[in-house]
């Protein structure tokens, strides 16, 4: 049953670029790794992040400005904005996780303004301007990828890579750690480990793989802006994180794409989209705490139950 | 290396900071006792202080109600709507994850942002000033405008902190935050007091939005910019200690000032550079009364 829909899943999304507009569907998928990195720290680890947008944006600039002033190959430009992503997630980390709960959000918030100001600032990202012009190199130096359709395919076995490898930090003894630090910290370190220790890792590899999402994003698009760094952008991915569901493990890739979906339908109108977007993020947090992946979860285990009982 | 530094640009930019610092301090002190009394983090905070400013340009441009009207007027108008705010999207969640309250919070600031940019346009709206003119101090010029703004923001600081820590009414709300059930005992009741304590503090940022329009030009995204700093100072000064957000507010503002002077550059990132310092030096605060 679980393979059958793994697998239409996949055959779902080769047929997609052939009737969707490409460039929607990649920023989809960056977005789907960008909430699921996001979802790691708020669902697993219950440390909410209100600043996820500066991996996503510094690691845009970076991945770019490899590319526009080196020709490396592009997935070396990826892996290595992606690393230093993983580095200042490390320092945010070793920062924030001094106070917990409601504080770590608001150190996150001031961090992300910080990396926001340093970026405008900066000469290297063409400041207001953004950075313009970003090419999609080769994908090992050999294999021209350029073409949209092409590079959606690219996008695509990237995104399956990243979200593999949350599912195996979730479902390792590394995870499950997480998820004890999650439900009940003074335990876990009564067992004798040091829970500051995983939050640090833990925020490494999520800003890893949110600037790993950036990068991606960088090269799908050929620029990068301040956009990507704003916090309306780290204040998205909490509403694609709520929407789908928090801690469930398919419910910010499902918020993702509606989300992504709604801001494209709601672009010509402006303002809307940003009312829309707090709305349903009232609503969700009024009526629909779980999500939709979560509510849809609990509703089939109900019937189940019944139909046990 | 201080050559180029005249006493008319320190005094003129050490001015500019205590005007920031005051703001700073009346929002950071709203926000220290929403969070400090009913465990809410009001992102809101900034929007709602854009709203004060808005209202006192709408009183001014559709009603021709001046200025000292609207320092009234518009403070009890952003109260109320801080009240239907409390019970429509804070009271159903107050039994949750503080967390929660700053997400909703959130959300309502971008609805909030959101529908007055609809309707008014994003770009800055002048606001004259009720007090032209100034005073020329010999090595700077003072303006009475903003003489008044310091003066006024210091009585109402110490004015409310004097209410909270000093005053029965002051006591009952601090005991219900620490034992609701004991305060409603005595036949207090307390989620009236909660509603009433938000819309309180909802004032103040209405009230600091009301001093802030004639300094700086009322925008939509006047408050959220600041909300930033906000942020950095509650979390310097320790969540919760009223005095701690007030002295942290003044202080940082006038730190900020004399930066632009010795070092125009950092300007927009030393409050943040504190920050750091503060949260690994001092990791519970700088005035820190906190209990996390």
């Amino acid at each position: 049953m679980r393979i059958a829909l793994v697998l239409l899943g996949v055959a779902i999304a080769l047929a997609l670029p052939f009737f969707v507009y490409p460039i929607l569907l990649m920023t989809i998928l960056c977005f789907v790794i960008f909430a699921s990195s996001f979802n790691l720290l708020l669902g697993y680890v219950g440390l909410l992040c209100f600043g996820q947008a500066m991996f996503l944006g510094l690691s845009a600039y970076i991945a770019g400005y490899l590319l526009k002033t080196t020709g490396v190959s592009i997935e070396i430009a990826i892996l290595a904005a992606a690393l230093v992503s993983a580095l200042l997630g490390g320092f945010v980390g070793f920062v924030a996780v001094r106070r917990t709960g409601i504080q770590f959000a608001m150190i996150t918030f001031a961090f992300a303004q910080f990396v926001y100001f340093m970026l405008l600032q900066s000469e290297f990202t063409g400041g207001e301007d953004g950075m313009q012009g970003i090419p999609r190199s080769d994908l090992f130096g050999v294999v021209d990828i350029s073409d949209s359709r092409t590079f959606y395919y690219f996008v695509l076995a990237m995104t399956a890579l990243a979200i593999f490898a949350i599912y195996r930090v979730i479902h390792s003894p590394f995870g499950e750690i997480l998820k004890a630090i999650r439900d009940n910290e003074a335990r876990v370190e009564s067992l004798g480990f040091r829970p500051e220790r995983f939050k640090i890792i833990a925020m490494m590899i999520s800003a890893g793989i949110a600037g790993f999402a950036g990068a991606l994003k960088a090269t799908v698009f050929q620029f990068a802006t301040l956009t990507d760094v704003s916090w309306t952008v780290s204040g998205e991915v909490i509403l694609m994180t709520l929407l789908g569901g928090m801690g469930t493990f398919t419910g910010p890739m499902v918020g993702a794409a509606a989300i992504i979906f709604l801001n494209d339908e709601l672009a010509q109108f402006g303002e809307w989209a940003l009312i829309a977007q707090g709305v349903i993020l009232i609503l969700v947090i009024l009526f629909l705490r779980r999500g939709v992946v979560g509510e849809a979860g609990a509703l089939w285990r109900r019937m189940r139950n019944r139909n046990k009982g | 290396m201080f050559d180029g530094i005249t006493p008319q640009l320190l005094f003129g930019q050490l001015l500019i900071g205590v005007i920031n610092g005051s703001f700073y301090a009346m929002l950071a002190m709203g926000l220290a006792i929403i969070f400090g009394l009913m465990h809410v983090v009001n992102f809101a905070h900034g929007a709602q202080y854009m709203l004060g400013a808005f209202v006192a340009w709408l009183l001014l441009s559709t009603l021709g109600v001046p200025y000292w009207g609207a320092l009234f007027i518009a403070p009890l108008v952003v109260a109320i709507f801080g009240l239907v705010m409390e019970r429509l999207i804070l009271k159903p969640i107050a039994h949750l994850d503080p967390l929660y309250s700053l997400l909703v919070t959130y959300a309502a600031t971008l609805v909030i942002e959101g529908a007055v940019r609809l309707n008014y346009g994003s770009t800055g709206l002048p606001y004259s000033s009720p007090l032209p003119g100034g005073v020329n101090l010999g090595f700077m010029f003072m303006p009475w405008y903003r003489l008044w703004v310091v003066v006024f923001s210091i009585f109402t600081c110490l004015g409310t902190w004097l209410l909270i820590e000093h005053t029965k009414l002051g006591a009952y709300l601090r005991a219900a935050n620490e034992s609701p059930e004991t305060v409603e005992s005595f036949g207090i009741n307390v989620p009236r007091m909660m509603t009433l304590t938000y819309a309180f503090g909802v004032g103040l940022a209405g009230l600091s939005g009301v001093l802030a329009a004639p300094i700086y030009q009322v925008s939509p995204s006047m408050g959220s910019t600041l909300m930033i700093t906000i942020f950095a100072v509650v979390v310097i000064g320790g969540m919760g200690s009223i005095m701690g957000a007030i002295l942290t507010g003044y202080l940082l503002g006038i730190v900020e000032g004399l930066t632009k002077v010795f070092y125009p550059e950092g300007a927009n990132l030393v409050i943040f550079f504190i920050m750091l310092l503060a949260l690994i030096f001092r990791p519970r605060g700088l005035f820190s009364g906190e209990k996390s």
